[in-house]
């Protein structure tokens, strides 16, 4: 009997482990002393990705800031919808906030019934961005853009890239190119931009249209341009497609929203806490290393107005691919 | 051996303290359906970010394979795989456990875990980056033939009815297709319905399926859930090194198995365990009854998954591209760090790879006392607990598990009506193993068809893509040699018998 009673207090201690990795802390009401509890902080996509590793780069500045932690969960799938689709139903208290993505959110309402708008998304901020990039191996005959573009165009459609999923940063920055260097390439998507690095490590494809990140994370890789208005800190020696007189300012953003019964005092100070952090020269510091370009459009019309004009120019780029009618 | 100093800086009290809790804490949340040994790495990710980048590897290292190995208790005991990885463990483990027998196929599962996590984990640390490679050899097309030579697993895998298994798996092919599309991003097959937009979650499918049959099962039969036995007999651990010694050739294949199917980022846990262990039946000795409780199938499955371990490490530390899904959580949270993998990650910085490769081995050594005591309290908590609370139990699991795996109420709908399905097909005589395996391999396939026809199309040479590289005919010959050769033996085998007669 002995043991039995000993399984039993094991099974509820197992339990009780659960239950703790199961539920993320509830939040009370927000008081005087905001925030006096961790705020939580959903990410609609898988553990390991950017939107994880960028929300992780936060996370210790928030602490040291705030004295509050951010706890981290994850609620993937649908590409970020299922997330997003139950934004708007969790308690907007300020102790709730979720990461958003573009092109996504801008998207997605448009080729189908997700279960969210892009209008029912309450903004407080957009922190960074990666911008897109052309990556090749170290190996590359393409020493330049020029390169690339050159054999592009003796060989149309023979030039590959790899690239992150349909519909995404990549695709609609490779859609772009070709529009603007009048050529024509082949666009393979993959799962995700490690899938697309490594089909460009492997030799399967010429080129990896993805972002300034992988450069930064992947030996034997080098950019060939990169879609930003200036050149990125950490690559001085690589052009914008702007000097090469291509107009592609492009790249996958995130920002931080909040549910829409969150009250508007609540979202100032919760906006101003995350620009504190952003504004942070270490935080900065740590983001750019990791080859990311921070931005700051805070909540009201910063944001408002940067996601109006993205919106209109994504779309555009969509309905060219074929992606939106 | 690379660094004794290493294993020295290893062996410090508060490494060994990690890698005593990582592998616990692991394994009693790989016990548990729904809870991953990937989410297990990511509730840590925070705690780590104080610490020295080399124990916060052996952190989570430990946790992870605490959690493979964990995953074993409920395939064997319950019938439910606790991690993907552990999906071919049931196929021998319960009937070994229906039999009387669930205290030696744990101890079993146990010594071929440690085997094989120690295999992996010499491959990472001696051939890393040469072995590397193979990552990058594997294309799209690799996959697609791969993720075929899988499905070719069915065959082996439907007792009785070849054309029930085929059916099955053609339905789990069919509900991989539910939601947005992997690779091509459009929505599919989802009636409209907001529950079908994230589409069938393998683990909540694996529950579903798994668990919710044994459930109804329990509570509509009499009788015990599991035989037992009088008496204890403790670990009957001698009799397991007997038969692990005996069973040498498998269990070192399986594991070899393991380690290279961890070095692929497209791959995994579940298809390790099921490749060896269908390699396993495929060369089974005379008298050896794999399915029925061979305790050669729970060798090649657990040996295999261990190892996935290690492997996986080997391009997410040297090519900084992720092995199995852990070992994205394990790289994001070095980045945070502000350590970059990469081949100099062991040239460079061959302190913190060497120490952490040390304590990984440490820890799964560590995971043969703890593993053989917690797999007791696990056997013997099943065996003893009254229906009247296993059955709640296990049911209040099932739904906490599968609402964890994404904090979605969606994925706890859909466990329930692919449970309330598969015990009525159940009665018609199918199984469920199938129809996971068309659900994993799906996705697989499919994209690594998209993308190969995409670039044959591009090169003018899509025979070539699909037919003319070296590892895709290897995997092709492989295929077809599995498949034909039971009918081509049993054909000899007819003319030999006619032969005689006449």
């Amino acid at each position: 009997m002995k043991t039995t009673r000993r399984s039993l207090v094991l099974t509820g201690a197992a339990l009780a482990f659960v239950a703790g990795i199961g539920l993320t802390a509830q939040p009370a009401p927000a008081q005087a002393e905001y925030p006096e509890k961790p705020i939580s902080y959903i990410i609609p996509f898988g553990p390991g990705g950017e939107s994880d590793i960028t929300a992780r780069l936060q996370q210790p500045f928030f602490k040291e800031k705030f004295g509050q932690d951010l706890v981290i969960s994850y609620k993937p799938g649908g590409g970020g919808a299922v997330g997003w689709a139950t934004l708007n139903t969790l308690k907007g208290d300020g102790y709730t906030m979720m990461g958003v993505n573009l092109p996504h959110i801008v998207l997605q309402p448009q080729q189908k019934d997700v279960g969210y708008k892009t209008d029912d998304i309450t903004m407080l901020y957009w922190f960074h961005y990666t911008p897109d990039a052309i990556v090749v191996t170290d190996d590359s005959p393409f020493k330049t853009l020029q390169d690339l573009i050159k054999h592009a165009k003796e060989n149309p459609g023979k030039v590959i890239f790899s690239g992150s999923g349909k519909g995404t940063a990549p695709h609609l920055a490779q859609v772009r190119f070709d529009k603007l260097a009048g050529v024509k390439t082949t666009y393979v998507p993959f799962k995700g931009t490690g899938a697309s690095v490594a089909a460009l490590m492997g030799k399967q494809v010429s080129a990896a249209m993805a972002f300034t990140t992988v450069a930064a994370n992947y030996e034997k890789t080098r950019l060939l341009a990169v879609a930003m208005e200036k050149r990125h800190p950490r690559f001085p020696d690589v052009p914008t497609f702007k000097e090469l007189g291509m107009d592609i300012v492009s790249g996958a953003y995130r920002g931080i929203a909040v549910p829409k019964s969150t009250p508007e005092p609540v979202r100032q100070k919760l906006t101003a806490m995350i620009k504190a952090v952003n504004e942070d020269p270490a935080f900065r510091k740590k983001m750019e290393e990791g080859g990311f370009a921070v931005v700051d459009y805070a909540h009201g019309k910063s944001a408002d107005d940067f996601l109006s004009s993205f919106a209109k120019s994504v779309t555009a780029s969509a309905k060219e691919a074929g992606l939106l009618k | 051996m690379a660094g004794l100093e290493h294993l020295l800086a290893a062996l410090t009290p508060i490494n060994l303290a990690f890698a005593l809790f990582g592998v616990v804490a692991g394994t009693v949340i790989g016990a548990i359906p729904g809870l991953t040994a990937t989410m297990s790495v990511a509730v840590l990710v925070p705690l780590t970010f104080a610490m020295p980048t080399s124990s916060a590897l052996i952190l989570m290292g430990a946790i992870y394979t605490g959690a493979i190995y964990g995953g074993a208790y409920s395939a064997i005991l319950l019938n439910t795989p606790g991690t993907p990885s552990a999906i071919a463990t049931t196929f021998d483990g319960y009937p070994l456990a229906k039999k009387g027998d669930g205290d030696y196929a744990i101890t079993i599962a146990c010594l071929a875990s440690v085997i094989g996590g120690l295999v992996g984990a010499l491959a990472l640390m001696t051939l890393a980056p040469p072995l590397s490679q193979v990552a990058l050899a594997f294309g799209s097309v690799e996959y697609f033939w791969l993720a075929i030579f899988g499905l070719s697993l069915i065959a082996a895998l439907s007792e009785g009815s070849l054309l029930k298994g085929v059916a099955g798996g053609a339905l789990g092919l069919l509900l991989s297709c539910i939601g947005v599309a992997e690779v091509a991003g459009d929505v599919r097959l989802t009636f409209g319905l907001q529950t079908l937009l994230s589409g069938i979650q393998i683990v909540a499918a694996l529950i579903g399926l798994y668990s919710i049959p044994v459930l109804i099962d329990l509570v509509a039969q009499p009788g015990h859930h599991l035989q037992v036995d009088s008496g204890s007999r403790g670990f009957r651990l001698g009799e397991a090194v007997r038969y692990l010694w005996g069973d040498k050739i498998n269990t070192i294949r399986s594991a070899v198995i393991g380690t290279v199917v961890g070095i692929l980022p497209g791959a995994g846990g579940s298809i390790a365990s099921l490749v060896s262990y269908s390699e396993a039946r495929r060369t089974a000795k005379p008298g050896q009854a794999y399915g029925k409780g061979e305790p050669g199938g729970i060798i090649a499955s657990e040996s295999a998954n261990n190892a996935t371990v290690g492997g996986g490490f080997i391009p997410t530390l040297v090519l900084g591209i992720p092995g199995t899904p852990p070992d994205a959580v394990i790289l994001g949270a070095l980045l945070v760090q502000g350590v970059r993998t990469g081949p100099s990650l062991f040239t460079n910085q061959g302190e913190i790879v060497y120490t952490f490769i040390w304590g990984l081995i440490l820890a799964t050594i560590l995971m043969l006392p703890t593993g053989l005591f917690i797999g007791r309290y696990a056997y013997r908590t099943i065996i003893t607990l009254p229906k009247a609370l296993l059955v709640p139990a296990i049911a209040f699991m099932t739904i906490i598990g599968s609402y964890a795996i994404r904090n979605n109420i969606s994925d706890v709908i859909i466990m329930i009506v692919l449970g309330g399905l598969g015990w009525i097909i159940g009665r018609f005589g199918f199984t469920a193993s199938p129809i996971v395996l068309g659900l994993i391999l799906g996705p697989i396939a499919e994209s690594g068809f998209v993308q190969a026809w995409t670039i044959g199309t591009a090169t003018d040479d899509r025979f070539g893509m699909f037919f003319g590289r070296p590892i895709s005919i290897a995997i092709i010959v492989f295929t077809l040699f599995t498949l034909l050769s039971p009918l081509v033996l049993a054909r000899l085998q007819k003319i030999k018998e006619q032969a005689h007669a006449d």
